[in-house]
C-alpha cells in the first residue's frame, strides 16, 4: 500500500468529516431560521451576527445538560441505541462523490473529489441507511417507555415500508447506468453540454417516488408519525436527554444531508451542469447547490404540509408508491431496450 | 479492488470513536442530581400504570414478512438491471415474468386485506 495513497484517504475523510458535521449544525440553524421567515418571524437571531453561533451555543447547551438513564430502562441498549444511529448516518458520506477529478497546485497527478468509490456504491449506502433502524428500534424498546416503544414501532414499519419504493425507484436508474458505482453514475449524465440527467433523460417518475420516499425514510415531515408530538410527545427519544438527545438529532440531520447528496448524484446529475467539462471547478458548487436545494425542499415541506394519519401513510407507501415503482421498472426497461 | 474498501473501515472506526466520545463527554460534564420521578418512565405527569413493555398490533410483524419478500426481490433485480444492456429483450422478458408473479403475490395479499389499517 502506498504511503501516499494513505495520506490521501486521510487528508480526504478529515476534509469531508468536518463538510458533513459544519452542514449538519447549520442545517439546523438553516431549518429554524427558514421557519422562522416563512411563519412570519425572525428566528433566533441573538447569538452572534444573524444568529451564526446558535449551533456552537445549542452544542455547549447539550454538553453541560443531566444525561438521565431512567431506572426500568435496559441500560445496555438504551446507551448503544444513539451511537447505533449516529455511526451509519455519518458513515455514508464516506461514499458520495462531490465533484469530478481536477488538478490541484503542487501535485502533479488529477485528484478525484470523493474519499472513494466502491463497485456497489448504491448498495453500500442502502445497506448503510438500513441499519439506522436498529438504533430506532433499540431506543424505542430500551426506554421502557410507551410512547418510546410506540414510536419505534412506527417507525421501523414505515422505513422498511418506503425502502421498498426507494429501492425500486434506483432500479431505473441503474437500467440507464449499468453500474453501482455512484462515480459512473454521475458520469453517465454528462451528455447534452451537462445536462442529461437522469430526471430529464427519463427518469422523472422514479425522480418523483425516490424523493417521497427519502422524506419518509428521513422521518420528515409529512411523514414525521414516529415523533408525532401531539400523541406520542417525542416517539423513540421520549426519554432521551443531553448527548444522547443530541446524537439522534445529529443523525437525523446526516442522513437528511446524505439523503440529498444521493438525489443529486442519482437524478440531478451529481456534480454534471453547464461548463463543468470545460472547467472541473464548478462541479463541486453544482453539487452543493442542488443539495441546498433539496434540504430546502425538505424545510418548505415540514412549513407547508400537515402530518398524516399513520394508516394513510401506510396505504401511501404500500398501495400507491410500491405498485407506481414497479410499473417504473417495467416503463424504464422497455424504454432502455428501444432506445439504447 | 479491496483496498477501495478500506476508507469505510477507517470511517466506521473514526464514526464509532465520535459516538463513543459524545456518550462518554455527555455522562461526565453534565450534572448528576437523580430523584425518584426523573428517573421514572414519562407519562404526561401520571405515574407509570404499568409495564411499557405491552403487547402490540400483529400488522406490524407482517409488514416485517411483507418487507423481507419484497426485499429479496429488488435483491434478484439490482443485478439484473446492471446486466440488463447485454440481455436485451430476452432480459426484458425474463424479468417480465417474475416481476408479473410477484405483482399477482402482491394483489393476492391486498385483497386478503393484509395491508389495511383501520
Amino acid at each position: 500500500m502506498p504511503l501516499e495513497l494513505l495520506v490521501e484517504w486521510t487528508i480526504k475523510l478529515l476534509i469531508g468529516f468536518v463538510i458533513l458535521m459544519t452542514t449538519v449544525a447549520y442545517l439546523s440553524l438553516f431549518e429554524r431560521r427558514m421557519l422562522g421567515f416563512m411563519q412570519m418571524r425572525q428566528g433566533p437571531n441573538r447569538v452572534g451576527p444573524f444568529g451564526l453561533l446558535q449551533p456552537v451555543a445549542d452544542g455547549l447547551k447539550f454538553i453541560f445538560k443531566e444525561d438521565i438513564t431512567p431506572l426500568a430502562a435496559d441500560k445496555f441498549l438504551y446507551v448503544m441505541a444513539p451511537a447505533l444511529s449516529l455511526v451509519p448516518a455519518l458513515m455514508t458520506f464516506v461514499l458520495i462523490p462531490i465533484g469530478g477529478e481536477m488538478k490541484i497546485p503542487f501535485i502533479d497527478r488529477p485528484i478525484a473529489l470523493h474519499v472513494t468509490s466502491v463497485n456497489v456504491g448504491v448498495l453500500a449506502i442502502l445497506a448503510m441507511t438500513g441499519m439506522g433502524v436498529y438504533g430506532i428500534v433499540m431506543a424505542g424498546y430500551a426506554s421502557n417507555n410507551k410512547y418510546s416503544l410506540m414510536g419505534g414501532l412506527r417507525s421501523s414499519a414505515q422505513l422498511v415500508s418506503y425502502e421498498l419504493a426507494m429501492s425500486m425507484s434506483i432500479v431505473g436508474v441503474l437500467l440507464q447506468a449499468g453500474s453501482l458505482d455512484l462515480v459512473k453514475i454521475v458520469a453517465n449524465q454528462g451528455g447534452w453540454g451537462g445536462m442529461q440527467w437522469h430526471v430529464f433523460w427519463f427518469q422523472p417518475l422514479g425522480f418523483i417516488i425516490f424523493l417521497i420516499s427519502m422524506v419518509a425514510e428521513t422521518n420528515r415531515a409529512p411523514f414525521d408519525l414516529p415523533e408525532a408530538e401531539s400523541e406520542l410527545v417525542a416517539g423513540f427519544h421520549t426519554e432521551y436527554s443531553s448527548m444522547k438527545f443530541a446524537m439522534f438529532f445529529i443523525a437525523e440531520y446526516a442522513n437528511m444531508v446524505t439523503a440529498s447528496a444521493m438525489a443529486t448524484v442519482l437524478f440531478l446529475g451529481g456534480w454534471q451542469g453547464p461548463g463543468v467539462a470545460q472547467l472541473p471547478l464548478l462541479g463541486p458548487f453544482y453539487f452543493v447547490a442542488k443539495m441546498l436545494f433539496f434540504l430546502f425542499l425538505y424545510i418548505w415541506l415540514r412549513a407547508s404540509l400537515p402530518r398524516l394519519r399513520y394508516d394513510q401513510l401506510m396505504d401511501f407507501g404500500w398501495k400507491f408508491l410500491l405498485p407506481l415503482a414497479l410499473i417504473n421498472i417495467v416503463i424504464s426497461a422497455t424504454v432502455a431496450v428501444v432506445l439504447l | 479492488m479491496l483496498a477501495e474498501y478500506l476508507p469505510t473501515l477507517l470511517f466506521l472506526i473514526v464514526a464509532t470513536g465520535i459516538g463513543i466520545a459524545l456518550i462518554l463527554i455527555g455522562n461526565f460534564l453534565g450534572p448528576k442530581r437523580p430523584s425518584p420521578e426523573k428517573l421514572s418512565p414519562y407519562e404526561c405527569g401520571f405515574n407509570a400504570f404499568e409495564d411499557a413493555r405491552m403487547q402490540f398490533d400483529v400488522r406490524y410483524y407482517l409488514i416485517a414478512i411483507l418487507f423481507i419478500v419484497f426485499d429479496l426481490e429488488i435483491a434478484f433485480v439490482y443485478p439484473w438491471a446492471l446486466v440488463f444492456r447485454e440481455l436485451g429483450v430476452f432480459g426484458l422478458i425474463e424479468m417480465g415474468v417474475f416481476l408479473a408473479l410477484l405483482f399477482i403475490g402482491f394483489i393476492y395479499v391486498w385483497k386478503k386485506g393484509a395491508l389495511e389499517w383501520e
